[in-house]
């Protein structure tokens, strides 16, 4: 690996050198990739991507899947599935860096399906970044899809924090009995940067339950779209939280749908979008911090 | 040394400061009181820089810091204790107890501060400053920022605002541990008879001027049997300020 792949990797996995299972996508081919005896990770044969499967009760085991782009121009498409076997607990850590010093654009799309088994548990993390000199755009669409099937439950945390300059990014969830899907999603633009987010829950089975939070802060010509609809089908949990930092010329919009298809479907929308509050700024600036510092630190804080 | 000298402010047509001029020594524990709107809260406010005079100076040591801003005033030992303890989304007692001492600090340099302002150092250290906190809550972690901070003045807008007896109960503990603690100059808005107890000396404000000053036991008894205004207890048609024992 070349020393910006390495770089790269830092960004969106916090390490180059994974421990567990791993498979390293660049440049739309895999490059490296190690198995455990519980988990497996095979190439599909009829579209580009990876299937993994882990086995039923493997408990606290990590899989990376990261995906870096240093090739200008390319429009990488990838289908990872991933099917976790009952009562397994894994972390999954996934995640997109684009680096493009040139002026075409590079674009990753990374469709992954999650399969979760009765009593299954899931961590997924993805990470999301862009760098460069050039001015070719750096563009991601991941699309993430959960099937909790009874007991099982997963917590995804999604943060694109820099150089994205275009995504729109989808979230789609099943859920079945006594099942739980927690989101967390942290996003910062600046620049003429725009970002989408389409959360889409279904809550299908007896005491399902989601909690969807998104933290946002929109600089300079920035725009960021908040869309989250959730379906509750019978006696269910659901709460939504939406919440902004709007500055400069940036726009935020956010679009709330909850339905409620039965009377035991408990479902809670909440949005806030707003400047950081002055008096916020004033705490800050009496404990001996300029205007410029507690504004970072109060964003820092924010999307921590 | 703090100097105010010929302070002036005016906000819609409404005299809120008229030629304030007090000199306040160091090492001492003052309180200011008079009745809602005397001009109190905005005295504080313009010591730390919060708000602007329209005319008149503030010296500080000898130091004309005025048109200084409020991060300027904070490097130079002046610390302010929020009415209204603001709330964060993310940060977390920690970060801000860190934030307040401008350097990084162990937890358990947090949890010895937190402990001293009555609160269950490891049940609070992680959590986060927001709606979650009671008004006591908020206003203790408020004072443990300020503690931290070791500034040379320090100010307190109403302490008592916002929480409720039993809080204050202990609020006021806190106060006469650091009236015995802390040196340097601190300075209390405060209606309360408990709080007044606990001072060095007393400003009294009306109608945005200094009343008097003095050393507690020529003001208090003064204060306590002027019918004045005051948040709990008294009102205009002269009833007199409530009395909070233990």
């Amino acid at each position: 690996m070349e020393n910006v792949d390495k770089e790269l990797l830092n960004k969106i996995a916090d390490t180059s050198e994974f421990e567990g299972a791993y498979n390293i996508r660049k440049n739309g081919q895999g490059i490296e990739r190690k198995v455990t005896p519980n988990i497996n990770i095979l190439t599909k044969t009829d579209k580009p991507g990876i299937d993994i499967y882990i086995k039923e009760n493997t408990k606290y085991e990590f899989v990376h899947i990261p995906v870096i782009i240093t090739e200008s121009g390319l429009n990488d498409i990838v289908y990872n599935d991933f099917y976790i076997g009952k009562n397994a607990n894994v972390v999954i850590i996934a995640g997109c860096g684009i680096h493009n010093d040139h002026h075409k654009d590079s674009q990753h799309d990374g469709i992954h399906r999650f399969f979760l088994e009765e009593g299954a548990k899931v961590k997924y993390v993805e990470k999301h970044y862009g760098e460069g000199t050039g001015d070719g755009k750096r563009i991601l669409n991941p699309v993430t899809e959960v099937y909790l099937k009874q007991g099982s439950n997963l917590e995804m945390e999604t943060v694109q924090i820099k150089g994205v300059d275009h995504s729109i990014r989808i979230t789609k969830g099943e859920l079945g009995v006594n099942t739980n899907l927690v989101i967390s999603e942290k996003i910062m633009t600046g620049g003429a940067q725009y970002a989408k987010t389409i959360f889409e829950v279904e809550l299908k089975g007896e005491n399902a339950s989601t909690k969807v939070t998104s933290r946002s802060v929109a600089t300079e010509k920035s725009c960021q779209q908040f869309e989250s609809k959730i379906i509750g089908n019978t006696k269910c949990f659901g709460h939504v939280e939406c919440d902004a930092i709007i500055k400069d010329s940036a726009k935020v919009i956010a679009i709330p749908e909850i339905v409620a298809n039965n009377v035991e479907a408990n479902l809670i929308h909440e949005a806030a979008i707003g400047k950081i509050a002055g008096e916020q700024l004033m705490k800050l600036m009496t404990l001996g911090l300029t205007e410029k510092e507690a504004e970072e630190e109060i964003i820092k804080g924010f999307l921590k | 040394m703090l100097e105010i000298k010929d302070l002036c402010f005016t906000r819609d047509n409404k005299k809120i400061l008229e030629h304030v001029n007090v000199t306040l020594e160091t090492d001492k524990f003052i309180v200011i009181t008079g009745p809602n709107g005397s001009g109190k809260s905005t005295l504080a406010k313009m010591i730390m820089g919060i708000e602007k005079p329209d005319s008149g100076s503030i010296l500080w040591n000898g130091e004309d810091i005025t048109k200084l801003p409020i991060y300027e005033r904070a490097k130079k030992g002046i610390g302010f204790a929020f009415q209204q303890p603001v709330k964060f989304k993310g940060i977390t007692v920690y970060d801000l107890l860190k934030l307040s001492a401008q350097k990084d600090i162990t937890k358990k340099e947090a949890c010895e501060i937190l402990s001293r302002v009555g609160l269950c150092a490891n049940e609070y250290v992680d959590r986060e400053v927001n709606s979650s906190l009671s008004g006591g809550e908020l206003k203790r972690i408020e004072i443990a920022t300020i503690s931290i901070q070791k500034s040379k003045l320090t100010i307190f807008d109403e302490p008592e605002a916002g929480i409720d007896l039993w809080s204050f109960q202990n609020l006021i503990q806190v106060f006469e541990k650091m009236r015995k603690e802390t040196k340097g100059t601190t300075i209390i808005i405060s209606h309360q008879e408990r709080i007044l107890e606990i001072a060095d000396e007393i400003l009294l404000m009306k109608e945005g001027k200094i009343e008097r000053k003095g050393e507690k036991t020529e003001i208090l008894p003064l204060v306590l049997s002027k019918p004045v205004c005051c948040k709990l207890g008294g009102n205009k048609s002269g009833k007199r300020r409530q009395r909070i024992t233990k």
